[in-house]
């Protein structure tokens, strides 16, 4: 009996040998990169069998918790740490972007089949309580021919603190004055007026079961549910539709005003393009500028340069935008500049 | 021949080592025991009699220990806003963190608003099901129906919330809010139009899932009341409500109230269907139709994505005056049905 029972042990024991040599990446953050992230490490550990990967999408503010705690490898946000939060670990972490998010506007108007047109400040009056129904000089002016109803407009917003809410505010924030002054632009915010819904499926079923209402979802969510969306004017003047493609042109129109030093800590909402949605943002990954140990820190570095160029065709078919093919030599760059105990980790995609 | 049980082996044993004198209580004690014949077992079974006690005694008192644990784990982390803020942390209606300044008045208001409609309408209900399932129904219906109330306790708060928002709702707001507005809607209670997700959607999913849990634990008090009870009732020519209501439930009352504030309890605390019925909106609002806030349900949208250190500060006390207002609610739940059971026998035994 002892016998079989030293053979059984010893035997897992020689089959748990060759998994020591495995690297294991954990990361945690977003709840909005959760399908990408783990999209990407499960076709990365197919093609490299030797790292494996634990993501906890438990959301932003959690992901920066646990990297600022060294208890994860890298953390995942859709909003920028703050210059505080960055001091506060010593300025040990660097912003990579690896996809882009829009917000549409989504709307319940039984009756209107076009799609309707925002501008910046209309939509922040709307969600200031100061314009309250649809059939509003304002609206009724920038959707010439559209015969809308005398309704009370109901606002939704996000109630859970997310970084959809803070893309539009953002957003809000460089378009009305009024809202900058007021409200500001968070993850969560001092909602003026509104119903709060959990998460953008809450916030997409409160506007499909209520008539007059207004909200804001993520781009793919609208895209996988099928969402009337609203157009939004851009700086050009244009109207435009939250899209793949246009919500990477507002990071390609973005590009000017960052320069090639960037920390990528950037808003992109509202930017020049004449294709570009203004309502996007790009969503990073955390990375530490010093890992201790560089064995892990190269694990991550390719896999992240793994997922900033073969991971970006995976983006379009999940619903998330890509980050424009121009920035790869930024971000090169950037990863590059990770050490391990102060010696250069990453040489570049050709010396692997 | 006759198999000799342990526990007849032990009566003998006791019988003739004990004095005569000593009671049989007296007897638990381990001492006793070892005083019969010098053979080493009693020794034994003295020292793992310690240890079986020790265990016990470390299992029981973890609880309390868990319950400090928490209370400490709250007061430590919700300290920085305890600090900023102070008592008006409680009467203040700001909720901002963009200027990190926090008020949870909304939410408490919700929290006890939600929970006391809950019961306005849940204890009429199940204290109805009750009676008809102890006093009314055919017998062949009883175990059934009692089964199928009991069923909905099972429901997970979830799908609770997901039929909120997809069948209730839209009922209210086509059938029910129409109506009680032509009626009501000159009253602070019912004025404002209704656009689905209210206090009143709230209290309406909280009354249907506390339904259960009253019902259930008053259906037993009722049926630990004696016979001679309704009998005696019936037989000085009162009708059969007159019985229930005069003779049954007044004897039965600390039991019952005790069901209430079991139902309240979890009414306080509840989550999920909830936070998906009500409005999230940070606001006091006297109209059953406007949306509203509650303690639990803020934190359970607000926690993950906090930020700041004053944001998660806030967060933790609205947890800790959440577990305050639900530690002072069932204190007086003690007291009240410790009260109310002086004048009678079931109650007290029931509970």
């Amino acid at each position: 009996m002892t016998s079989k029972l030293t053979i059984t042990l010893l035997a897992l024991g020689a089959a748990a040998a060759p998994l020591a040599a495995q690297t294991k990446i954990t990361g945690a953050g977003s709840t909005f990169s959760n399908i990408l992230y783990t999209d990407w490490m499960q076709t990365y550990n197919k093609a490299h069998p030797d790292v494996q990967f634990n993501y906890q999408s438990i959301g932003s503010g959690g992901g920066i918790r646990q990297f600022s705690d060294k208890t994860v490898d890298f953390g995942a946000s859709d909003a920028p740490m703050s210059d505080s939060a960055m001091a506060a670990i010593g300025n040990n972490v660097l912003h990579i972007p690896t996809e882009m998010g829009g917000v549409p506007p989504t709307y319940n108007l039984p009756g209107v089949e076009q799609q309707l047109k925002f501008t910046g400040p209309v939509l922040a009056d709307i969600y200031l309580g100061t314009i309250t129904k649809w059939n509003d000089a304002r609206i009724v002016a920038d959707n010439p021919g559209v015969k809308l109803p005398d309704m009370d407009i109901v606002v939704v917003h996000r109630s859970d603190g997310s970084g959809t809410s803070f893309i539009f505010t953002d957003y809000l924030t460089k378009v009305s004055p009024e809202w900058a002054s007021k409200v500001g632009k968070g993850t969560a915010v001092n909602w003026p007026v509104g119903l709060g819904a959990k998460g953008s499926e809450g916030v997409s079923a409160t506007v499909k079961q209520t008539p007059g209402a207004i909200g804001y979802v993520e781009l793919g969510y609208a895209l996988v549910n099928h969402l009337p969306v609203g157009a939004v004017k851009n700086k050009a003047g244009k109207f435009v539709a939250a899209s793949i493609a246009s919500v990477t042109a507002a990071a390609a129109g973005a590009m000017k005003a960052m320069g090639p030093n960037t920390d990528f800590r950037v808003s992109i909402t509202d930017p020049d393009g004449a294709d570009a949605y203004p309502i996007s943002s790009f969503t990073w990954m955390l990375v530490h500028k010093n890992y201790d140990d560089a064995a892990k820190a190269k694990a991550i570095i390719q896999y992240t340069w793994w997922g900033l160029t073969q991971g970006q065709s995976r983006c379009g078919e999940l619903g998330y935008a890509p980050i424009p093919k121009a920035l790869q030599p930024w971000l090169e760059a950037r990863l590059k500049s990770i050490t391990a105990d102060g010696h250069p980790v990453w040489s570049g995609p050709a010396g692997r | 021949m006759v198999r000799e049980t342990a526990p007849g082996r032990l009566s003998r044993a006791m019988s003739t080592t004990l004095p005569q004198t000593m009671s049989p209580a007296a007897a638990e004690s381990v001492a006793p025991v070892s005083t019969s014949s010098a053979a080493p077992r009693p020794h034994r079974r003295h020292y793992g009699d310690r240890v079986y006690r020790g265990l016990l005694t470390a299992l029981a008192l973890s609880l309390p220990l868990l319950m400090l644990a928490i209370v400490a784990q709250l007061l430590v982390s919700s300290w920085p806003a305890i600090r900023k803020f102070g008592f008006s942390f409680i009467w203040t209606s700001v909720w901002n963190p963009v200027t990190d300044t926090y008020g949870a008045a909304p939410m408490i208001f919700g929290t006890l608003v939600s929970s006391l409609l809950a019961l306005l309408m849940a204890v009429p209900l199940s204290l109805g099901v009750a009676i008809f399932l102890t006093e009314f129904a055919p017998r062949w219906i009883r175990q059934p129906v009692a089964f199928l109330v009991e069923l909905l306790a099972a429901i997970p708060s979830v799908v609770y919330g997901l039929w909120g928002i997809y069948v209730l709702i839209p009922l209210l707001r086509d059938y029910v809010a129409p109506p009680i507005r032509a009626v009501l809607g000159w009253t602070p209670f019912f004025n404002g139009v209704f656009y689905g997700n209210s206090m009143l959607a709230g209290g309406i999913i909280l009354a249907i899932m506390i339904v259960p849990y009253i019902s259930a634990i008053s259906r037993e008090v009722l049926l630990a009341v004696p016979a001679t009870q309704r009998e005696a009732a019936l037989g000085l020519g009162a009708t059969r409500w007159e019985a229930v209501w005069g003779a049954v439930l007044p004897y039965g009352r600390a039991g019952v109230i005790g069901a209430v504030m079991l139902g309240l309890g979890r009414a306080l605390g509840e989550t999920m269907a909830v936070t998906m019925v009500i409005g999230n909106r940070h606001d006091i609002a006297l109209s059953f139709f406007q949306p509203g806030y509650t303690m639990a349900a803020a934190i359970a949208n607000e926690f993950t994505e906090a930020q700041s250190r004053m944001y998660l500060s806030a967060l933790f006390e609205v947890g800790l005056v959440l577990f305050v207002v639900t530690v002072a609610v069932n204190a007086l739940a003690r007291l009240l049905v410790w009260r109310v059971a002086r004048g009678t026998a079931v109650g007290s035994k029931a509970l």
